[in-house]
């Protein structure tokens, strides 16, 4: 019965692929591909694709460690502008009001050339531990993508902890719970399951900001690109293949997600 | 990259000094938009960056329309293609669609003319600008107005059509009055995310805001107050939007009842 229902399944979801027009459309689409393949050059690629390996997890690794610190923020900075006193919630909104009206490359070059050539005339922080990490480009990388994702994010889980029916709090108060145990196991799941579809949105949005990083010297898999049109003079190739990278991690990042938000229930308050 | 690495006594005046290179004084100075100051090279890029986002937010309102009417009623082949427009524009990075139809656009235009016996052409940055930045609006558009459509209830455009309404007509008349309170709020957020997508052109090398604000930092050694003032800038440029687009929500929402009645 189930080998049925899925072999039934299978064939609905091959159909759907298999309608005339989208047979001639994907040949033609492949017959670009083929074309791109082999009239265009490509014979830089042994020299470069170690290189194009490490930008890929540089890449990845810098959009894992924003999206989780960005997230750390955003909750807090949410819950201030959800609940919070003024004196709270004021310099949240005030924050993510900066974040989302200017734009990212901006406060990257602000926090790189700004900041960088603030640091280095002060002696102690010359002398600090953390000098060796400050002369770096990834760290102010981090810092500019963590803070945007905060802010965009931060907007998002405002509306999410807002949305949390007055009557579940009401409820878990009335069961005896601590403020930060109706926190742990109340209002932060539940705003996080009203978050989770526009979480995947962002976290595209966010991949999509990463290149932006190769602008301060940090050698993601944008920058690679960049050195191999330098080093080759070719305009396309690199272009093109950096685009299907992206797509594929696009792809990926999605693919994942929509597990992740099947698996949550779907009703909720 | 250049830091500057003179090493004072005084670590009190350093602050200042990082803040304000000479003065207070200094800091109008620097702004000032007459000829030591660089005042009006930021406002010239401010101009600028407004040019293409209001350009590229008109092309990609025209595209988005264009393709949402092609994704509801297109045949089955215009639909396919829209899909992938739509899906290729959203999942690539703005950055590398700029660089790719940057080269490209001129590339094809200037081969095109080259076939027809013309000379080549140097393509104006705006007109690069506007029309990269409006075909990936475009694709936003088209999925924001197709779903203000969508929102429509059907009764009005059965009822449109029961009129015998030609369909320029409905679109004029009926689709589109009715999709704007829907439609805006997305198409707002489109047009914020324009004027900050402008600042990526720098990277082409056109001039606007933030290659404005790079230059002037570059030049002067004052990187933090101008990257700040251009922040600014872009900051009024949101806020004065949306106050803008709040009047137009009121406006287009007119006659339905408040969200907050609603409830």
């Amino acid at each position: 019965m189930s080998a049925e229902a899925t072999a039934i399944n299978m064939a609905a979801r091959a159909s759907i692929w298999l309608k005339p027009h989208r047979i001639v459309l994907i040949l033609i689409a492949l017959a670009l591909v083929l074309c791109a393949a082999f009239f265009m050059r490509w014979d830089w690629l042994p020299q470069y694709w170690e290189m194009g390996l490490m930008g890929i997890w540089r890449a990845l690794w810098i959009l894992a460690v924003t999206c989780a610190l960005g997230f750390a923020l955003a909750v807090p900075l949410g819950l201030a502008q959800a609940g919070g006193p003024i004196w709270f919630s004021a310099p949240a909104k005030v924050f993510c009001t900066v974040i989302r009206g200017t734009p990212l490359l901006l406060q990257l070059w602000l926090l790189y050339y700004g900041l960088g050539s603030i640091f280095p005339q002060y002696p102690w922080i010359r002398e600090s531990w953390l000098w060796p990490y400050l002369r770096q480009a990834w760290p102010y990388a981090v810092v500019a993508l963590t803070f945007s994702f905060a802010g965009y994010e931060g907007e998002v889980m405002r509306g999410a902890f807002a949305g949390v029916p007055r009557g579940q709090l009401e409820a878990a108060r009335a069961f005896g719970m601590s403020r930060w145990k109706i926190f742990r196991r109340i209002w932060l799941p539940q705003a996080f399951y009203r978050a989770l579809p526009t979480l995947t949105g962002e976290t595209v949005l966010q991949l999509k900001s990463t290149p932006l990083v190769a602008t301060i010297s940090v050698i993601d898999i944008f920058a690679v690109s960049s050195k191999v049109r330098q080093d080759t003079y070719l305009t396309y190739e690199p272009l093109l293949l950096l685009a299907l990278i992206y797509m594929t991690i696009t792809g990926i990042l999605v693919f994942v997600f929509s597990r992740i938000e099947a698996r949550i229930p779907v009703k909720i308050g | 990259m250049k830091r500057r690495t003179t090493l004072d006594s005084n670590p009190g005046a350093k602050l200042i000094d990082a803040f304000l290179p000479a003065s207070a004084a200094g800091i109008f100075e620097l702004l000032s938009p007459v000829a030591p100051g660089w005042g009006a090279t930021l406002l010239v890029g401010l101009l600028h960056s407004l040019e293409i986002a209001i350009g590229a937010t008109c092309l990609g309102l025209l595209i988005g329309t264009a393709g949402a009417f092609g994704k509801l009623y297109g045949g089955p082949v215009t639909r396919d293609l829209l899909a992938v427009y739509t899906t290729v524009v959203r999942a690539v990075p703005e950055l590398v669609l700029i660089l790719l139809l940057y080269y490209a656009g001129t590339d094809l235009i200037n081969q095109v003319l080259a076939a027809m016996g013309y000379s080549r052409v140097d393509i104006s940055g705006l007109a690069a600008g506007i029309f990269v930045l409006g075909f990936v609006q475009g694709a936003y558009s088209t999925e924001v107005i197709r779903g203000a459509i969508l929102a429509i209830p059907q009764g009005q455009i059965e009822a449109a059509r029961a009129y015998g309404m030609p369909p320029g007509l409905m679109l004029r008349r009926i689709t589109i009055p009715a999709m704007l309170p829907f439609a805006i709020p997305g198409l707002a957020n489109l047009w914020l995310i324009a004027t900050k997508d402008t600042a990526l052109l720098a990277v082409v090398g056109f001039f606007e805001l933030t290659l404005a604000t790079r230059q002037a930092a570059g030049v002067t050694k004052a990187y933090l107050i101008f990257y700040l003032a251009a922040g600014v800038l872009y900051l009024a440029v949101t806020l004065f939007s949306n106050l803008v687009i709040g009047r137009v929500e009121a406006w287009s929402r007119r006659g339905m009842p408040s969200v907050k009645e609603a409830r």
